[in-house]
């Protein structure tokens, strides 16, 4: 598949370039670090950057690149190994570096050496001992060139993928039925073709003829095999992509709304507030600022680089647009969020849209004190109050939900209520002796 | 403006206001949501115009906005306090830097309220400091606590001129907390057992400590509050 060395196509630009006139050392060598040519490259730049860096003539490098790799592929190895190590020109760091955390692709490359070796130990089986000096070059090449094509940057994708054009020309034409069954007769031919030649061959036949088995099998393989491959390999990509995008968009719409929405929608029921509408207004472009040059997310508390006041404030605009009942919130003293207190705001948030939904008062007070060893916070309603002991279902959930919250995080909750009395519901979080902020507006 | 100092006690039980706000919608909105409750006798949009409108008028109450263009409502209490003990003062504003509120009530303004409040609920608040109470707003309330709070690193070296001046007692904590939880004064005096006479004597005496304290903290405070 991808384990033709570099020397297939790097072969033509050499008999081009032989007929033109040229010397052997072209310029004096070039000081510094070893880089991969960017400009001058048919492959890798590899040969590019040693003859910059040695001084010789690039086409002396490349054929004796190509020399190396006919005699024992050991020439092919190199070229991968350095085009992994070696970083490209003008780039911080070689692909090795980037290689190294990208685990799918060193699966992928472990597989297809596993599967390289199955067929080298099959090829051994067949007397074909000769395969076993090309053993580690090839093993080498497999596993290096895996690893180039997942992670070189894209200009040198595209390189690569100029260089595996013929091989994708065949996974496309799958399309057409006729070039289908025209691939699986071929496939067969050389499958039976190589195998014969590989079963019936001894060791004084020649050698060529053994290659020539070995290969066709190979080809075989990658014929019948290789456009199913590259098809899942695709479509793996592309709904990956696809699912990533509509993610995306989902979160995305869900933080306009949060935020945008509902500042627009606090603006439209203040318009005779002016002061008001400059404030929501300036704390929107705040937030979206924050949420589009530093990526912190508006609307959601979670992994947000919120203090306590901050989110009450965040609880009291949303409440307030959302059941248009105002929300009267004071807060003594700050703190920066933890996953408790996050738990507590969630609680409190719950606790208002309850009395915001059921109480019928025509406000709502939350009050909360940062103390050194706790976080206490009320949620107050003057309304019609209720029976604790005659909870419909429905309220029980939501009173359950905060219960459950808060002593997961080992918070207490209290309501006091009583029909016609109103509702308070007292929640009180401890929290790590730390240093009490100042409140901020 | 109405003519000035037209019968000063003889109208009834309705206190007499004077409403000082640079937002001449905002004087107007409150005179017309006053109603007949109270007597409007004077409006002014500035510090100078509102010291001399409220000198003339000798109101019962000024409500005064805590931002105004010349100084602040601060600066028309710190003017006409001495002179004027009678004039008792009653902030109010949209929402504000609470060292801004508390630099108002140190002044010498007997209450604190939100521009949001309902109309009766500002009548009432009228009344009140018209009759010599305070009003504490769930918000000025909690400026309060914040201001007051006890903090583990606060300067121990720095004496204290007058401790008790400096310290809210757990009492007085206890009702500026159910005052910042929305209780009104009647609801917090069930809640604690004791009289509404008695919450009130409180909520005077925090504000007593407020205006007079030279607690190092306060100003600690309002300097910290200034930096966030």
């Amino acid at each position: 598949m991808t384990t033709e060395p570099p020397g297939t196509e790097r072969r033509g630009g050499i008999f081009r370039r032989l007929g033109s006139r040229h010397t052997w050392i072209r310029h004096p060598p070039v000081t510094g670090p070893l880089r991969r040519s960017s400009e001058d490259r048919l492959a890798g730049g590899v040969a590019a950057g040693l003859a910059a860096r040695t001084g010789l003539d690039v086409t002396v490098v490349r054929i004796g690149f190509v020399v190396a790799a006919l005699f024992s592929l050991f020439g092919a190895a190199v070229y991968v190994v350095g085009w992994l190590l070696i970083p490209a020109a003008g780039a911080d760091g070689n692909i090795a570096g980037k290689a190294v955390t990208d685990r799918r692709g060193i699966a992928l490359a472990a597989g297809l050496v596993s599967l390289l070796v199955v067929v080298l130990i099959i090829a051994s089986a067949l007397h074909a001992n000769w395969l076993n000096t090309l053993a580690w070059p090839l093993v080498i090449c497999v596993a290096g060139i895996t690893l180039i094509w997942r992670n070189a940057p894209p200009d040198e994708q595209v390189v690569l993928r100029r260089l595996a054009e013929p091989l994708l020309g065949l996974a496309q034409g799958s399309s057409s039925r006729r070039r289908t069954v025209a691939r699986i007769v071929v496939a067969a031919l050389a499958l039976g073709l190589g195998l014969i030649w590989l079963l019936t061959g001894n060791p004084d036949q020649s050698t060529l003829r053994q290659i020539a088995g070995v290969i066709l099998v190979v080809a075989a393989i990658a014929i019948l095999l290789g456009p199913w491959w590259l098809r899942i390999a695709r479509d793996l990509v592309v709904e990956r992509q696809a699912r990533i995008r509509a993610e995306e968009r989902a979160d995305m719409a869900a933080r306009l709304h949060d935020s945008v929405l509902q500042t627009l929608a606090l603006i439209q029921r203040r318009a005779e507030h002016p002061q008001q509408v400059i404030q929501l207004a300036r704390a929107q472009e705040r937030e979206l600022r924050a949420w589009l040059f530093d990526g912190h997310a508006p609307g959601s508390l979670d992994g947000q680089d919120l203090t306590l006041a901050a989110g009450i404030l965040l609880i009291q605009q949303e409440v307030e647009a959302q059941h248009e009942v105002p929300v009267e919130a004071v807060t003594v003293g700050d703190c920066d969020l933890d996953d408790d207190l996050r738990a507590l705001l969630a609680a409190a948030r719950e606790a208002t849209v309850n009395a915001v939904k059921w109480s019928g008062a025509p406000v709502v007070s939350i009050f909360a004190e940062v103390e050194p060893g706790q976080v206490a916070l009320f949620v107050r309603d003057r309304g019609r109050g209720f029976d604790p002991t005659a909870v419909p279902p429905d309220r029980k959930g939501l009173a359950q939900s905060i219960h459950a919250r808060m002593a997961r995080r080992g918070g207490t909750v209290v309501v006091r209520t009583a029909p016609g009395q109103g509702t308070e519901v007292s929640l009180t979080m401890p929290r790590p002796a730390g240093e009490r902020q100042p409140g901020r507006p | 403006m109405t003519s000035p100092a037209a019968g000063v006690a003889e109208q009834g039980h309705r206190p007499r206001v004077v409403i000082v706000d640079d937002h001449g919608l905002f004087r107007s909105g409150v005179r017309s949501e006053l109603g007949d409750q109270v007597e409007v006798v004077g409006e002014a949009d500035d510090v100078t115009p509102a010291i001399a409108v409220i000198s003339e008028c000798l109101p019962d109450v000024v409500l005064l906005d805590v931002h105004l263009p010349g100084g602040g409502g601060q600066a028309v209490v710190t003017a006409l306090r001495a002179s004027l003990p009678q004039v008792r003062f009653l902030a109010l504003s949209a929402s504000d830097a609470p060292e801004d509120v508390i630099a108002v009530i140190r002044a010498g303004a007997r209450g604190y309220v939100t521009k949001t409040i309902s109309g009766p609920d500002l009548v009432d608040a009228v009344r009140r400091v018209a009759g010599g109470d305070t009003v504490f707003s769930p918000r000025l309330a909690g400026f309060v606590l914040d201001a007051f709070a006890a903090r583990p690193g606060d300067s121990p070296g720095v004496p204290s001129l007058d401790p008790e001046l400096d310290q809210l007692t757990p009492r007085e904590r206890e009702v500026l907390r159910l005052i910042a939880r929305g209780y009104t004064y009647k609801e917090i005096a069930r809640e604690l057992y004791i009289s509404v006479k008695t919450v009130e004597s409180h909520v005077s005496s925090v504000l007593r400590k407020l205006q007079l304290s030279t607690r190092h903290q306060l100003t600690r405070w309002a300097t910290e509050r200034r930096l966030a």
